[in-house]
């Protein structure tokens, strides 16, 4: 009976079913887990969206109001989540329009799967209606790109896809499927990719580097450590503290790693770079052992290269090969997957104190909270500062709640400011810099998500870049919290302008629309704000909705963002006004 | 400052559509000109090699090599410096028939390596091959004559010491 069974199970699986490739292609995100996709539908992709509704019990779609819209979704649901987003989008200027989030994307190591409709096999190259070369366009900001032209392709070059886009060093991909490979059919068969052979995900460790890196670290006086988004990305929060407690080494966060450790530990000593905290940016110039944790060394947190950490030591524990020696030279380069590095260390390194070398950051941060921090969060001149919004969220929401930020002034306060106690829980456009990132990448956060919160912090600039994305939160009725900081100036440019261009104000002033009445267009809740005396109140409400909410705070215009490393500046020539 | 040098990048890749422009990208995003480009099947069965030559410094060669072999599809990278490599390029003279006899170029083409391989009523074809130099200067010997056509590839490239190819064949395999 047991082997008819058997048999009988053969037959079934043996038995091929002849499916479209549009059916193949949701058949094979199912495959990987992959439920939910962000896009916009169009003449090219329309056979793959008739299966999104044929499907639509298994396999949820997310219609945002523009294709970059849904690339920030998805990169917003990946950051939160680590898994890869998944965006939709029609051939042309369906195609053309993901191009930014793809470039955040893999700036970012943010892991996407784009899957964009090509016109068919026969017309290619013919300037086909609708017609681009998403594959030309989009292959120097991608990981790896594909275009399918026969059904048969899908299942194995789905497979491909997913495996590069998670694996190793994360980022996007796209696959680029004509119409007829879509309406043609195959024999649907899939099995997960675990091996490329002319790609190595994770490159081997070397345990002769490790003991070195620990040799150097245990005779070290002044050790520091800088570390990135890889700590996040390799999942090896707990592994880096763990390190970082038992050798007693003062720890900063990049902008991409905030929220790996939480804000209030002991030997959290802020975040490096060009607005980062004071101590850690003048230290980097004395400490002799800088250990560098999955981060890149790039030019906005290192300032001037020819002065950086000249007399440190430097190792760099990474799992990208190319960043080794890319920016900064490293003494000693430990490759591989930071959460087996990183618990390999512990054998070798000692117990250590650094009590005197942690009082000298301590020393420094008194000196920033003195001519900066206390300006910033309690505030006595009238006009309300970024600082003191921050500082208020984190009042209400005690550091539990994703902050989605976008790109300016306010992405550096938020960065500065925001008191994180869970991982994954500040979502940037750090590399990039993309402005209008925030609103759609919160609504993948929340969707990522859905028991935090999350609260997109943004400026009057960026908000009017993707605030049609304002469309989105109505019909997926996402709870997304929306605080947008009006100072009615593109505010990092006018900064710049008013250190370093004379007060030449050149188009860096905005006249906005009534951002209230904006959202209640959209049905959505919403208030305003411009006195000291309502912002907490403000806040509160805002926190306890259930549903999304829009907060407008009316900043003071001349409100700067300090300390600030002016470019080409060493860091510790950092400047505290 | 670093001095830039000659340098030629052998990369071994899979044989998809896509990878020259993948490739050269990673060229074109540090701004460096590529002076010499071919492509061709390799030894390995299925594996295909690429040939750049390029002038930069070693320190850019070394990390074009990491943004080189992080592409999926490129099994592995190499650089050689000048005297590490035996290069040859090949090129294709077309000259009227009426030089043919001409003493002159009998004299100027007895270069190391070059001979005749066709001759027409109209015109006949020298093909020589060898180094940039070598090349440069037939050219220069046979353009009095009145060049018809002009042609010349790429460099192509064997090193001298071992390249890491049977540990690229033991990881393919």
């Amino acid at each position: 009976m047991k082997t008819l069974n058997k048999e009988a199970e053969n037959l079934v699986t043996d038995k091929t079913v002849k499916i479209t490739g549009a059916e193949a292609v949701i058949k094979c995100l199912l495959e990987e887990d992959a439920n939910l996709a962000y896009g916009y539908p169009g003449g090219a992709i329309m056979p793959v969206y008739d299966e999104i509704y044929k499907y639509q019990e298994k396999f949820h779609h997310v219609l945002t109001r523009h294709e970059q819209g849904a690339a920030h979704a998805a990169q917003g649901f990946a950051r939160v989540t680590g898994r890869p987003g998944i965006v939709f989008a029609t051939s042309g200027p369906g195609a053309t329009n993901l191009v930014t989030g793809i470039a955040d994307a893999q700036i970012d190591s943010t892991p996407l799967v784009c899957i964009t409709g090509q016109v068919g096999s026969h017309l290619l190259g013919s300037d086909a209606f609708q017609e681009t070369d998403i594959i030309g366009i989009s292959t120097p900001v991608t990981k790896w790109n594909y275009q399918i032209t026969k059904a048969s392709e899908i299942p194995e070059v789905f497979a491909k896809a997913f495996y590069i886009a998670k694996s190793g060093r994360p980022g996007p991909v796209l696959i680029d499927i004509t119409k007829d490979a879509q309406f043609g059919e195959l024999d649907f068969n899939y099995s997960k990719c675990e091996k490329i052979r002319s790609y190595k995900a994770i490159p081997e460790f070397d345990s002769e580097k490790i003991k070195e890196a620990a040799s150097i670290i245990n005779n070290a006086k002044k050790p520091f450590i800088v570390w990135g988004q890889g700590v996040i990305i390799g999942a090896a929060e707990q592994e880096f503290k763990n390190f970082i407690e038992k050798t007693d080494i003062p720890s900063a966060s990049t902008a991409l790693g905030l929220s790996a450790l939480e804000t209030k530990h002991p030997l959290h000593v802020g975040m490096v770079g060009m607005h980062g905290n004071y101590a850690p940016n003048v230290l980097t110039n004395e400490c002799d052992v800088l250990i560098a944790i999955g981060m890149r060394f790039d030019d906005r947190v290192t300032g001037n290269l020819d002065t950086y950490a000249k007399q440190a030591k430097v190792i760099h524990f990474d799992i990208d090969p190319a960043e080794i020696d890319k920016n900064v030279k490293t003494d000693v380069a430990v490759l591989g997957d930071v959460k087996q590095t990183l618990a390999k260390i512990m054998q070798y390194v000692d117990k250590a104190n650094h009590k005197n070398w942690m009082a000298e950051f301590d020393k420094l941060y008194e000196i920033e909270k003195d001519k900066v921090i206390d300006n910033q969060l309690n505030p006595t001149k009238e006009g309300l500062t970024m600082g003191e919004v921050l500082g208020g969220i984190n009042k209400e929401t005690n550091g539990d709640a994703v902050i989605v930020s976008d790109v300016g002034q306010h992405q550096m306060f938020a960065c500065r400011y925001a008191d994180f106690i869970k991982t994954r829980s500040s979502v940037t456009s750090g590399g990039l810099g993309t402005m209008g990132f925030a609103l759609p990448a919160s609504i993948g956060a929340k969707m990522g998500v859905p028991e935090r919160e999350v609260i997109a912090v943004i400026g009057d600039g960026g908000y009017q870049m993707t605030c049609n994305e304002l469309g989105t939160v109505l019909q997926t009725k996402a709870a997304v919290k929306i605080v947008v900081l009006n100072n009615n100036y593109l505010g990092m440019v006018r900064q710049w302008q008013e250190l370093f261009f004379d007060k030449r104000y050149a188009s860096t002033e905005m006249v906005s629309p009534d951002f209230v009445k904006l959202a209640g267009a959209y049905d959505i809740k919403a208030q305003r704000v411009s006195k000291r005396e309502d912002l907490e109140g403000a806040i509160k409400t805002m926190i306890s909705s259930k549903e999304s909410y829009f907060l407008e705070v009316v900043i003071e215009q001349e409100d700067n963002v300090f300390p600030m490393i002016p470019t080409g500046a060493s860091v510790s020539d950092i400047r505290l006004s | 400052m670093e001095e830039n040098q000659k340098f030629t990048f052998s990369v071994y890749t899979e044989n998809n559509i896509g990878i020259l422009n993948r490739l050269s990208a990673i060229f074109l995003k540090r701004h460096i000109s590529i002076e010499s480009l071919t492509v061709s099947k390799s030894e390995i069965e299925n594996v295909h090699r690429f040939t750049f030559v390029v002038n930069i410094s070693e320190t850019q060669a070394r990390k074009l090599i990491g943004q080189l072999e992080k592409q999926i599809e490129v099994i592995r990278a190499f650089y050689h410096t000048e005297d590490e490599i035996i290069y040859q390029e090949v090129a294709l003279f077309k000259i009227s028939t009426e030089h043919l006899y001409d003493e002159q170029i009998q004299e100027k083409f007895k270069f190391r390596r070059a001979q005749i391989i066709t001759i027409t009523e109209r015109y006949f074809v020298i093909e020589a091959s060898g180094t940039k130099e070598d090349i440069d200067n037939m050219y220069d010997k046979l353009k009095p004559f009145g060049l018809l056509q002009f042609v010349r590839s790429g460099r192509i490239a064997i090193t001298r010491p071992k390249m890491a190819i049977s540990e690229l064949l033991q990881e393919i395999n």
